[in-house]
């Protein structure tokens, strides 16, 4: 950076440095130094005033065009792509923080050497998707008997290429048990319950055991990368900290839109870059024109206390410092009645228990306070 | 858990830096703060446990930033 640049380090943001450092080629040393501090008037009177109600602002901003969102959820037509949820229903899915997402995808990116080969690919996706004992063998229950027996189809093991002992060392493994029979095709086991509910428990075990894969993930199709380096896997399931623990997987690009899931594996910052990711990608796929300071004031509010909370009564909304507060969101009666057994107090800081007593808001003008000097 | 390598550079996760205490001690004189004034971030948190930053400590977190192209940040760790 040339010399007048530098002096406007960390006063301006660097985007809008490089910016006016790409608008001031051929521009001379002093019409440069008056754009600069031009740029840096503007920017300083674009800033937010202290007392601002910033939040009221990003709310009006994403709910306003937010009533233009499809109500209904959206599916793709199309051969190889996933149904995802979209619209409003997606973006409740955002600030509500859902466990678990209606549509839990991950995207993994391949390390370079190994994107190249479509088959190769393929194949590699094949391997993630799990697979249940279920669909490589009849299991029944003979309650007379007390026993499960396990009958493997050969075929479909082959199809596969899974070994037949390794699957019946698999089971007994997981099911820390010794199978009776285990001749030829079919493994018998005589698990020594009693009771026809725990028989069956026991099979259903037995059915859930995972023959390869990766635990969570139902489907792997293949995409071609956007640069046209070779292919990339989407997923139909997520699970990034197994996957980031392959050899062929790039581990520094697994995502998952699950923000639950990524602030789990990944950190809080982390989980707080997805939720502006997925937030604005509900935006722009609804053809929705909000600026990213709205979405990123939101992601930092939900991030504020150390963990990623939801917007609303389990989250941020009830847990508010103000009694009234609280009572004015949901549940009323219960922060009431609550406060009122504990002796709690209110401190009147906030903007809602100013409102509900009458008083003037601390926003705005009405943050100023006079004081009075000894 | 997974190796701190991988978490560390990974896309998503920003740079944390543990800070020494004189630079807090500016960064509070500066903006006129004092530490419950700041985002908190947990101390099981897989990035801090990565680094090694123990409660109390306050991390400086340089962000990506869609709008200021870079953008600093600070935590404590509770």
């Amino acid at each position: 950076m040339t010399k007048p640049f530098d002096d406007y380090k960390g006063k301006l943001p660097e985007l809008i440095l490089t910016e006016l450092e790409e608008a001031a080629k051929g521009l001379k040393m002093p019409e440069a130094r008056k754009m600069l501090a031009k740029a840096l008037e503007q920017y300083e009177n674009n800033q937010a005033e202290p007392g601002e109600a910033v939040g009221i602002v990003a709310a009006q901003s994403i709910g306003e065009p937010g009533t233009q969102m499809t109500m209904r959820t959206f599916h793709y037509a199309g051969v190889a792509e996933l149904a995802v949820p979209q619209g409003l229903p997606r973006f409740i899915e955002i600030v509500d923080l859902r466990r678990e997402p209606r549509m839990p995808i991950m995207e993994i990116h391949l390390k370079e050497k190994a994107r190249g080969d479509e088959k190769a690919v393929i194949a590699f996706a094949e391997s993630l998707e799990d697979v249940e004992m279920s669909q490589f063998a009849d299991i029944e229950e003979n309650f007379s008997k007390q026993t499960v027996a396990v009958r493997f189809k050969e075929e479909k093991l082959e199809e596969h290429g899974i070994d037949m002992e390794e699957a019946k060392k698999q089971i007994e493994r997981e099911v820390r048990r010794r199978a009776k029979e285990r001749e030829g095709a079919s493994l018998v086991f005589e698990p020594g319950f009693s009771t026809l509910r725990s028989l069956r428990r026991f099979a259903d075990r037995i059915k859930e055991v995972k023959l390869c894969g990766i635990k969570g993930i139902r489907k792997a199709i293949v995409l071609p990368e956007k640069d046209g380096s070779g292919w990339f896997i989407k997923t139909d399931g997520t699970n990034i900290k197994a996957v980031m623990e392959l050899p062929e997987v790039d581990p520094t690009t697994v995502y998952s839109n699950n923000v639950r899931e990524v602030e789990e594996v990944l950190g809080l910052e982390a989980a707080r870059n997805a939720l502006i990711k997925e937030a604005k990608l509900v935006l722009d796929g609804q053809g929705l024109n909000v600026n990213p300071r709205h979405v990123m004031l939101v992601a930092d509010v939900m991030c504020y206390e150390g963990e990623v909370k939801a917007i609303g009564r389990q989250g941020v909304s009830g847990s508010k410092a103000s009694v009234f507060a609280r009572a004015a969101f949901e549940e009323t009666v219960k922060h009431l009645h609550n406060a009122s057994i504990k002796g709690h107090s209110d401190n009147l800081s906030g903007i809602t228990e100013n409102i509900i007593i009458g008083q003037t808001i601390p926003v705005g003008t009405g943050l100023v306070k006079l004081g009075m000097k000894e | 858990m997974l190796e701190a390598d991988f978490i560390l550079k990974h896309s998503l996760v920003p740079k944390h830096e543990v800070m020494s205490d004189t630079s807090v001690e500016r960064l509070f004189k500066k903006y006129k703060l004092s530490k419950d004034q700041l985002p908190r971030i947990k101390n099981t948190d897989p990035v801090v446990d990565a680094i090694g930053a123990k409660k109390g400590q306050v991390l400086k977190i340089s962000r990506d930033s869609i709008t200021a192209g870079k953008a600093v940040t600070y935590r404590i760790v509770v």
